[in-house]
């Protein structure tokens, strides 16, 4: 069903990334220990009240004077106060805990989203990452608040309980224990079932949540085909594989939990037996029995607990995993640690250290391929003036969407080099390059917002005034005008409530607004009728000037007027000059735009 | 639609309540029996071993004479023993078929819920699916599921037990003592009481943190689906600062929700604590009046326990349902909303017949009239063009014919029926569209191909994609039509994209055909190709081409030039080049350059 395959993962207990996931817990490190502070406290009073009520009994029935039982009351109900702030207080810490935790790490998770390649949103959906910043690191964020603080109870209890039980009687204190071994081998047999269960149910949940973004997004097709049917028979194909997987974590649980109190019991009924028969034979004591059973429940009711938390971390480590190996993932283009040091990062990017950009393009040597095999680029060399406009021409797929990515260093080539403005381009940093670039897509995508907002994200500064002077450039204007918002109408999510023509101008103007030193229209007027085009054309001429431009286009009427143009085939330069050389030369592109016209020439002369 | 929801949780257990009877039993013999473990090692340690009188029940005295009596088990203590895990092994036992059924149940009916929402989502009206916020969407269809999963699978069986113990609780208490029942229920009311105050705000509370969720969700999805344009863009910074508000707003949220839950756990608590000193307290002072014996006071103590938890306990559950209400809220206005009528008992004509439009109007939004009054008739199997400038309604006027869009006024007959009475399915599977902007899915180019129809052999595949001038390519690419499309086609090149789109509507055999814009992104040459071959193939198939290549649409039947929503002029290429307009305006900016190409060759 799906393009590309969901992580798998099969390490056991997997400390490494418990301990990658420890960044993310230290600057909560106090707070976890007031945490645990007042969970002692928590225990402490819940140990009190039973005392209390012992010395109640002794004290005032015993005795049937009731002086002091005012005083008393009063002392108990202090202790209640003092309790329900308790609560309060680990109630609102671990749940803040919780809530920061996953705040920052849907932080650091978002901002690592920004910085991966094109490459790594080839291959993955959209949903799938939904999943993880939502749902994985929700339940990472619990787990990590909740569970630790109970583990560090249960812990605590049960250490307690194992030092007075050996203190009492080492010798029943090992019949008892004896059962350990068994319950933790028990425990590492159901480890790895559950954890497999919820494995298969977080990827599930990952898949589920691809499965209704492509859905959503792609219903409109769907309609179009008449394929709702198959589409969700596809669907229920993975709920089912949810239902399943979910029962089975759930399953296995359900069974670990009976057999750990059931070795429980055992340990306690192995203790009855010898230590009764101890006792029978007066060899230990019967205070020291009803004493040591007492102790062997609260040594094992932890272990129960212990048991849950266990089953609850295997599913958070099911999350964890698919969120650390997010976080963890490096983008197949990084700027070095030199390159950082010099111009910032994304985030914090020092520009004062940026040099201005002079437009210079060139391509030295250039092989590329999007996979291994499949070569796109072969040996490719090319080099652009400052201020030269290029028009690049060719079949579709022939790669010249391929050449403006790896100029705007969307990809990087596997070999050779791309020099701007003689310097290798990896030398700088990508949001240098990129901030100098405007780039009109070959699929226009504008953001849910406004025409204004749409425009201006091509320069957050721009005024108003520059907003509707870039939309009149490429002539937008007059059909904004004539909606009802005006520049404030709605493009709805995707630009779906404009035309695609329209979409077009939209993502035109704001590549203009940005001002860029160099500009790459990727079929950016393919849409766009003849007269629009036109009229753009001239404006675009004065505005092109003075930068260096890629253009790519099928029509002859957008790219004549270039200085340049390259003609790809199958990845290689196999014509270039100016719209009359090549004319001339009566080659490949002769042989196009002759075609083009030959049909024209025929039924004009008929017309004749 | 409020007070529903709850009647909407009823109707989607349906099928799994019975799962849900079993596994409420088993939780509550499960509590019984673990009721049992403690008073077996109680009364082996004080009276097998020890020497204390049996305090027990006349049956529970037969079950040990029946094993032996003590004598026999103090010499064999290990039936004692085995009695004891016997107990656990039964409790258990019922652990495991409450966990199990519960499971089952709510598992069953989150996929039910799933599958109904998918379904609804994808059979939504058209104009739905272009308004929807998907992030938003995808958040109810996820996270909202779960939470009213989660209160499924867990709070739906703990009512069951909370009752039953309040209930057996109450009656073991009144029947004891009835003024120390009336004080161990005085604090009961007001835990009730603060319940239910504190439902309506935690309910507020989580609609807030819930529906910042959603926005979250939105904004994330739109990034993502966008990234190509942030990073061309160089925006990363500002889309983090834009994320980080919705982050913020949505963690802010949750701790307010929090808060609220610290609140009102620890004061249930703390009336809890205070119902447990009442009973104490007036207990040690009648008992020290002698009014009371010490062992009832003993026994009330340990029912109070019995009481306070499964009251506590009824409290979460309140509070979770106060979420469960919210998120059914969320889930049930997606189901509500009306789904396209599909025309089931529509007709279901011939489809290879002449089409007329007559007066038709259509607006997207009222008082915006897009398509005005537009009449033209295509007699079965011409091909009509359409050229006109940007926004002037082509792709709305195309859509029209699929019926995604209904007009306003008018009609349009296909064959002398008119559209609205035509069944849509059958409409749709005999006007096939190649969407303006077409979505591949992500699976290989084969399936994308294939979507429309199953038990498809790939010869006819094959066949398509040879018309739409894209086979040689696929087959030149390493894994052939295996090759896997990036999500929505993005590892595609735009003019393969187009084919494979082509090629995929090809597939159905239609009696119409529409090209919205489908050749935009390829080559002129093979802009040629496609059409020749298409001609070849679709005789008798009516078919629309919108383009805005002279060439492309030049040798097509009609032509309709489309100005500001009306049909400015119509014929064929000859008749609209006599006559003054748009349609030779434009013939004549691409003619021009082919005079200077002349001059140039010359
Ligand atoms: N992201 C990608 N991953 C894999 N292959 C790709 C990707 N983008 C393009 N291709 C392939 O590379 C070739 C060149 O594509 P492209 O440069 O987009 O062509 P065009 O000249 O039409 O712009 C095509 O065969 C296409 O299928
Ligand atoms: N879903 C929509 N909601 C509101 N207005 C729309 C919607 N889709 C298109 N429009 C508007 O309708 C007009 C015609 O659009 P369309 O038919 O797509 O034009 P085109 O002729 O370029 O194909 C445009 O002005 C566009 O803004
Ligand atoms: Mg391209
Ligand atoms: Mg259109």
């Amino acid at each position: 069903m799906d393009a590309f395959k969901e992580q798998e993962y099969n390490k056991s207990i997997d400390f490494g990334l418990w301990k990658g996931l420890l960044k993310y817990i230290k600057p909560y490190k106090k707070k976890l220990i007031t945490l645990a502070l007042a969970m002692i406290g928590v225990g402490a009073v819940d140990v009190a009240f039973p005392l209390m009520t012992k010395y109640a009994i002794d004290n005032f029935i015993e005795t049937g004077r009731i002086n002091g039982l005012w005083g008393f009351a009063g002392v108990f109900l202090g202790l209640v106060v003092f309790q329900a702030v308790n609560v309060y207080f680990f109630i609102d810490i671990a749940g803040a805990v919780e809530l920061d935790l996953g705040y920052d790490i849907r932080k650091a998770g978002f901002k690592k989203l920004q910085e991966l390649s094109f490459s790594y949103y080839d291959k993955t959906s959209v949903g799938w990452l939904m999943a993880r910043m939502t749902s994985d690191i929700e339940r990472l964020g619990a787990t990590i608040a909740w569970s630790m603080v109970d583990l560090a109870w249960g812990l605590t209890m049960m250490i307690g309980g194992l030092i007075a039980m050996f203190y009492m009687n080492w010798k029943l204190t090992l019949i008892t224990l004896s059962v350990v071994p068994f319950l933790a081998v028990i425990s590492l047999y159901f480890q790895k079932r559950i954890l497999a269960a919820y494995r298969v149910v977080r990827k599930t949940n990952s898949k589920i949540t691809g499965a209704f973004n492509e859905g959503i997004m792609g219903a409109k097709t769907t309609k179009t085909l008449v394929r709702e049917d198959e589409n969700l028979k596809e669907f229920s194909v993975l709920t089912g594989k949810m239902y399943h997987s979910a029962v089975r974590a759930v399953v296995f649980s359900s069974i670990y939990l009976p057999i750990v109190t059931t070795m429980a019991s055992i340990g306690t009924a192995l203790a009855l037996w010898s230590g009764g028969r101890g006792v029978v034979l007066g060899v230990v004591g019967f205070g020291t029995l009803s004493a040591f059973i007492s102790y062997t429940a609260q040594f094992f009711h932890p272990v129960r607990d212990l048991a849950r938390i266990f089953a609850e971390f295997q599913n958070a480590q099911a999350s964890a995993e698919r969120v650390m190996a997010m976080l963890n993932t490096q983008p197949d283009i990084k700027d070095s640690p030199l390159v950082i040091e010099k111009y910032g990062t994304e985030f914090a990017p020092k520009h004062s250290n940026w040099e201005e950009i002079e437009g210079d393009v060139s391509f030295q040597n250039v092989s590329f391929s999007y996979k291994d095999g499949e070569e796109v680029l072969e040996n490719f060399s090319l080099k652009v003036g400052r201020g030269e406009t290029i028009a690049l021409v060719g079949e579709t797929g022939s790669g010249k969407s391929t050449i403006v990515n790896l100029i705007c260093r969307f990809y990087e080539p596997q070999e050779g080099r791309i020099l701007i403005d003689g310097v290798d381009y990896r030398e700088r940093s990508q949001l240098w390059l990129q901030s100098n670039i405007g780039y009109v897509l070959q699929d226009p995508h504008l953001f849910s917002g406004t025409i204004s907002e749409n425009i201006r994200y091509g320069r957050l500064e721009a005024s108003d005034e520059e907003v509707i002077e870039a939309a009149k450039l490429v002539n937008a204007h007059e059909f904004i005008m004539k909606m009802d918002g005006g520049y404030n109408s709605d493009v709805g999510e995707g630009g779906n409530r404009l035309s695609t023509g329209e979409k077009q101008l939209i993502s035109f103007a704001r590549a203009i607004l940005a001002n860029p030193r160099i500009l790459v229209l990727d079929e950016a007027t393919s849409s766009i009728d003849t007269e629009t085009e036109q009229m753009i054309q001239s404006a675009i001429n004065r505005l092109l000037e003075g930068r260096t431009s890629f253009i790519i286009a099928h029509r002859l009427s957008t790219i004549r007027s270039a200085d340049r143009i390259l003609v790809i085939k199958d990845g290689r330069m196999i014509e270039q000059g100016s719209h009359n050389m090549l004319m001339r030369q009566k080659g490949y592109y002769y042989r196009l735009y002759t075609n083009q016209f030959k049909e024209e020439r025929e039924l004009s002369a008929l017309n004749a | 639609m409020k007070g529903n929801r709850w009647g909407y949780l009823w109707k989607i257990t349906k099928g799994n309540r019975i799962l849900y009877g079993g596994a409420i039993v088993s939780m509550i013999l499960s509590a019984v029996v673990s009721l049992l473990p403690p008073l077996v090692i109680g009364i082996t340690i004080d009276s097998i071993i020890g020497n204390k009188p049996f305090n027990i029940h006349p049956r529970a005295l037969d079950i040990i004479e029946m094993l032996g009596g003590k004598s026999l088990l103090a010499q064999n203590l290990w039936v004692c023993g085995l009695v004891l895990i016997i107990l656990n092994i039964v409790n258990g036992y019922f652990q495991y078929t409450r966990g199990k059924w519960s499971a089952q149940a709510s598992e069953n009916i989150a996929r039910n819920v799933r599958n109904e929402l998918y379904d609804h989502l994808q059979n939504l009206p058209y104009e739905d699916l272009v308004k929807a916020e998907t992030g938003d969407l995808i958040q109810r269809c996820t996270s909202d599921v779960e939470t009213v999963r989660r209160f499924l699978a867990m709070q739906l069986v703990e009512i069951g037990r909370s009752l039953a113990m309040l209930v057996v609780s109450l009656i073991a208490m009144f029947s004891l003592s009835v003024k120390m029942a009336w004080v161990s229920i005085s604090v009961v009311p007001l835990i009730f009481l603060f319940s239910f105050i504190f439902y309506g705000r935690i309910r507020k509370a989580f609609k807030g943190a819930d529906e910042a969720e959603g926005r979250m969700s939105t904004v994330l999805q739109e990034n993502l689906t966008g990234i190509r344009v942030v990073r061309a863009f160089g925006r990363q910074a500002y889309e983090a600062g834009k994320f980080d508000d919705s982050n913020a707003e949505y963690t802010q949220l949750w701790k307010h929700l929090n808060r609220l839950l610290a609140l009102f756990w620890s004061s249930t608590d703390l009336l809890s604590m205070v119902q447990q000193s009442a009973v104490l307290i007036f207990g040690v002072y009648w008992a020290a009046m002698g009014e009371l014996s010490l062992g009832i006071l003993l026994t009330f103590l340990s029912y109070i326990d019995m009481l306070l938890w499964p009251v506590r306990q009824l409290g979460r559950i309140l509070t979770d349902m106060g979420k469960t209400h919210v998120s059914l809220g969320r889930i049930r206005e997606i189901i509500e909303k009306p789904l396209e009528d599909m025309n089931e008992e529509g007709l279901k004509p011939p489809m290879d017949r002449d089409i007329e439009f007559k007066n038709v109007y259509f607006e997207y939004d009222e008082g915006r009239p897009v398509l005005k009054d537009v009449s033209f008739k295509v007699k079965r199997g011409q091909t009509v063009a359409v050229l006109g400038a940007t926004g002037t309604g082509k792709s709305s006027l195309v859509h029209l014919l699929q019926r995604l869009y209904d007009y306003q006024r008018g009609s349009i007959t296909i064959g002398g029926v008119e559209l609205k009475d035509i069944n849509k399915r059958w409409l749709r599977e005999r006007v096939g569209i190649v969407l303006q902007e077409p979505f591949l899915f992500s699976r290989s180019i084969k399936d994308n191909i294939a979507l429309a129809k199953k038990d498809i052999g790939d010869d006819q595949i094959y066949k398509a994609s040879r018309i739409a001038a894209v086979h040689d390519v696929i087959s030149e690419f390493e894994d052939g039509y295996d090759t896997m499309v990036g999500e929505r086609g993005v590892t595609l090149s735009g003019g393969q994209k187009q084919r494979v789109a082509i090629a995929r509507t090809l597939i159905l055999d239609s009696s119409i055909l529409i090209f919205d814009d489908s050749l935009s992104a390829v080559d002129t040459e093979t802009d040629n190709a496609i059409r020749e071959a298409l001609e070849q193939r679709s005789k008798g198939i009516t078919t629309f081409i919108i383009s805005h290549r002279i060439t492309t649409i030049s040798q097509a039947d009609i032509i309709l030039v489309m100005e500001d929503g009306k049909i400015a002029q119509w014929g064929t290429h000859r008749q609209l080049l006599s006559k003054e307009g748009l349609y030779r305006r434009i013939w004549s900016i691409q003619n021009s350059l082919e005079g200077e190409l002349e001059k140039n060759l010359a």
